[in-house]
């Protein structure tokens, strides 16, 4: 029941690296204007798919949910991610800090020292209102406390379930438990700030007041999808055959549901915006709608009719094979959300779905399933000590 | 020819999931079991169908989704054309967004009544229909047992049998 990392697939992750490193090097040699904002775009979505793992894995642990014991060591690879997807974060804020003139020109206009000064032409009004808390010490000190309480949780319930595979009982479960109630609090905080700072100080002047939670839901579902994918995967593989189609059934069940609550969020942000239609609120929907239509009008689709009408019946849940093929399009549906959500803020209208900016995703997949593999053959894929694992074995719905 | 049902009545649901394959062996035809709560496990031992309640449901929802964006378009785009938020538009698709809540909640009224009517419909729970008890404890802590019999014989035969498996009574 041990997963190993065979030579084929680690060829398959180091070949996806090297077209991601390729085309990362073409996009900026060639002067792609929408290099940086490639960059951002991946990193933030293979990080927040990493730490909807993390997350649904503390769900777990604080709702001392039984059926789903099963899934923990496929969470818990997936937040091994977060210290890559820290580096990289770290890399693009300050790459970009140093190759933009004036100070991040590229991404964050925010950064621009004139705007601040009253005596310049430049200074702006409101985004010198924002600079207590839009400004670049206090942004740094948030990033870095974001990534050391999400990877320090992370590592604490890698740990403890590492260490109950060896002492048994249910000293280390009840320890997980309350970390992880800890833990949910401060996601609670962190999930929605991150949010404002990585991605809604792309637009400095717009805000939204549902814009955390509608990044945490793209967050939810993408992981939830990439959750599945691995699932299936192992599946097919004959890696997990404690996996009956009761357990199919409820992990499809919450791809279905998340699809719809982001599909909600995302229509309760637009539908406020559209109906007010004040113009310092509008202009965020105006550039999307008007040069990013079909990017637009496919992502509602993608992400909401899809899974909506696929995985509605009883019996779309426990095929193996549609539930894998819905994971890979909610898969490239949220990276489109994502790229709605940096991008147009970054290049305006200028913008280009080409070969550089699918390598580059191809080179954060890469690193993405090397790493999650390997962590994947680290320990067993079954909990054999978890205090709830007969309830998960014989889960029945 | 009529069919008759031979009820038991008991107190266990361990007794009763016991009783089923035994009264399956000999050839009785157990056709329900009417329980204050979920057993796990009793559809698949009775080898029911799956309720199309469902699919019921989707029909509702859909006929709620189109009456609710019928009745929209009637009422403000064509009977009496409306400026919607300063974009008069005057067309359905371009005012959707305006119409999505009440389409929504329409289409959940419509999904959720159709359901509960259905049921009761299929249930023959009708406002003045004589309901058809069998043990009055049947929703708080019995379980009653129906076997499809054809004659009278039959039915004392399946009596006996539930009685031989633990039934308090029969009738």
């Amino acid at each position: 029941m041990n997963y190993t990392f065979n030579q084929k697939n680690k060829t398959i992750a180091f070949v996806l690296i090297a077209i991601g490193l390729v085309s990362i090097a073409a996009s900026f040699l060639t002067h792609n204007h929408q290099a940086w904002s490639n960059l951002l775009h991946n990193t933030f979505y293979f990080m927040a798919i990493s730490l909807a793992g993390t997350f649904f894995l503390a769900v777990q642990y604080a709702a001392e949910v039984g059926w789903s014991v099963v899934l923990k060591r496929i969470l818990e690879a997936m937040g091994t991610f977060l210290p890559f997807a820290a580096i990289l974060m770290l890399v693009v804020f300050f790459g970009n800090l140093m190759a933009g003139h004036n100070g991040g020109h590229y991404i964050y206009h925010w950064l621009h020292h004139d705007l601040y000064d009253p005596a310049s032409a430049e200074y702006d009004k409101i985004i010198a209102g924002k600079s207590g808390y839009l400004n670049l010490p206090f942004f740094v000190i948030r990033m870095l406390a974001y990534f050391a309480i999400w990877i320090g949780f992370t590592r604490l319930f890698r740990k403890l379930s590492l260490k109950e595979d060896i002492e048994g009982g249910s000293a280390n479960y009840l320890k997980a438990r309350k970390y992880s109630a800890t833990f949910l609090v401060l996601f609670a905080v962190t999930s929605s700030t991150s949010a404002w700072d990585f991605i809604m100080s792309i637009d400095t002047h717009w805000y939204s007041t549902l814009f955390g939670w509608y990044t945490f839901a793209g967050m939810f579902i993408s992981g939830i999808a990439v959750m599945n994918f691995i699932l299936v995967y192992l599946v097919k593989k004959g890696n997990m055959p404690f996996i009956t189609e009761h357990h199919l059934h409820d992990a499809g069940k919450f791809m279905f549901a998340f699809s719809i609550f982001w599909t909600y969020l995302w229509f309760a942000q637009f539908m406020l915006i559209w109906y007010a239609n004040i113009p310092e609120e509008v202009t965020y929907f105006m550039i999307r709608f008007e040069h990013y239509r079909p990017l637009f009008i496919a992502n509602f689709l993608i992400n909401f009719i899809a899974p909506f009408l696929v995985l509605m019946t009883r019996d779309a849940k426990r095929k193996l094979n549609l539930l894998m093929t819905i994971s890979v399009v909610l898969f490239i549906g949220h990276w489109i959300d994502v790229f709605l959500m940096v991008t147009p803020g970054v290049v305006k209208e200028h913008w280009h779905i080409g070969w550089m900016e699918i390598g580059t995703t191809l080179g954060f997949l890469g690193l993405f399933m090397y790493v999650i593999q390997a962590s994947l053959a680290k320990a067993p894929l079954l909990r054999e000590k978890h205090p709830l694992l007969q309830e998960s074995l014989h889960h029945s719905i | 020819m009529s069919t008759k049902i031979a009820y038991g009545i008991f107190d266990d649901d361990d007794v009763v999931m016991h009783a089923i394959p035994k009264l399956q062996e000999k050839k009785f035809k157990v056709v329900d079991v009417i329980s204050p709560f979920p057993i796990h496990g009793l559809d698949h031992a009775l080898g029911l169908k799956r309720t199309r309640i469902s699919m019921a449901a989707f029909m509702y929802g859909i006929t709620g989704t189109s009456l609710a964006l019928l009745m929209m378009w009637y009422m403000n785009i064509w009977d009496w054309p409306m400026d919607i938020g300063g974009k008069p538009s005057f067309a359905l698709y371009k005012n959707l967004p305006a119409f999505i809540p009440v389409t929504f909640e329409s289409t959940v009224l419509c999904a959720a009544h159709g359901m509960v009517i259905t049921f009761y419909l299929r249930s023959k729970l009708l406002p003045g229909v004589e309901p058809h008890v069998i043990d009055v404890r049947a929703t708080d802590d019995r379980f009653v047992m129906a076997i499809e019999v054809k004659t009278d014989a039959d039915k004392d035969a399946a009596h006996a049998a539930m009685k031989a498996l633990g039934a308090m009574y029969v009738k």
